[in-house]
């Protein structure tokens, strides 16, 4: 058993039972597109109920809405956009097998995504002080003065906040997981474990970056621009 | 997929126009649009999504066809879930 030359030289990041680098590639991008379509559903399922209730109770629910900080909820979409971009950039920095750019991308990317959840934690204090959190010590007045048809129904009012929770919750576990993952990400990349030629890890996890920045791109306006305009 | 590098200027003016697309959804929640408001808060997040997906996410000239079918019935199933979950509830005329 000499070297025979098809074992002999291949990229090291190759696994044995892909038979070329293109090949391993679409297979764990079609992976990673699979589990992102599994997620689409997790979520839908949630915006589904969001939208049922909306219809049902929209009164209830853009007094709510509006009880949310549309500045932090704009700088948060920002912030989100802007790590979505040092993420294509950390990708274009790996395939020019630039390993200085990707690291400090990467930790850009950390870095947008904490200030994200620095954001959030603002937002969820600030409910907890005005009682708007679901539980037995919810309450939920609407703001004076505001030109609602209808008197606002708590009980209503508190399903917005469930929903709230659940979904900007969902997306802040989310959020973690990818702050994680990147970590990781930038600890290999430091020790040069992406070439060129293999960057398939930072590629996947960007997509799964991309998708949670599109799951807040339609929770900004759904959450927190419920008829603002009165 | 195969290698798809596009410029880092490229990649900047995407970045830009989502920005401005922000701006615009909550800028635009404060006119009054009658029943056109959510319409047009989804229709910007929608293009937002789709600008992320196509040129961010690379799915914007992909070789890979089954990676295009299998977003496809992604999407597919998600409109089945939200059309025929809305076309029960959005009409219950006794409800």
């Amino acid at each position: 058993m000499h070297d025979s030359p098809i074992t002999a030289e291949h990229n090291p990041a190759l696994r044995h039972h892909f038979s070329d680098m293109a090949q391993q590639k679409n297979a764990a991008s079609l992976g990673m597109w699979l589990f992102l379509v599994t997620e689409i559903m997790f979520f839908g399922g949630m915006f589904c109920a969001y939208l049922i209730y909306r219809l049902a109770f929209f009164n209830d629910f853009s007094a709510a809405s509006r009880s949310l900080d549309i500045r932090l909820g704009a700088t948060n979409t920002a912030v989100l956009i802007g790590s979505s971009l040092t993420v294509v950039l950390a990708v274009n920095a790996a395939q020019s097998g630039n390993r200085k750019r990707l690291v400090t991308y990467l930790l850009a990317t950390i870095f947008l995504g904490c200030v994200f959840l620095g954001i959030k934690a603002v937002e969820y204090k600030q409910k907890f002080d005005e009682h708007h959190v679901p539980g037995p010590t919810f309450d939920f007045e609407g703001e004076k003065g505001a030109a609602e048809e209808r008197p606002v129904v708590q009980g209503h009012a508190q399903l917005f906040f469930v929903l709230y929770f659940l979904m900007t919750g969902m997306h802040a576990i989310h959020m973690i997981i990818g702050v994680g993952l990147f970590s990781v990400l930038t600890l290999l990349a430091w020790k040069g474990h992406y070439t060129s030629s293999y960057y398939t890890p930072i590629e996947n996890s960007g997509l799964y970056w991309h998708f949670v920045d599109i799951i807040w791109i339609y929770l900004f306006p759904l959450l927190y621009l419920i008829n603002r305009h009165h | 997929m195969s290698e798809h590098k596009a410029s880092i200027r490229f990649y900047l003016g995407i970045f830009l126009t989502l920005l401005v697309l922000t701006g615009a959804t909550a800028g635009v929640a404060y006119v009054d649009l009658g029943p056109l408001n959510p319409v047009i808060a989804l229709g910007i997040a929608t293009i937002k999504a789709l600008l992320v997906a196509l040129f961010f996410m690379h799915v914007y000239g992909t070789s890979e066809r089954m990676t295009r079918v299998v977003i496809v019935s992604g999407l597919f199933f998600l409109m089945l879930l939200l059309g025929l979950s809305l076309a029960d509830y959005a009409t219950r005329a006794w409800s």
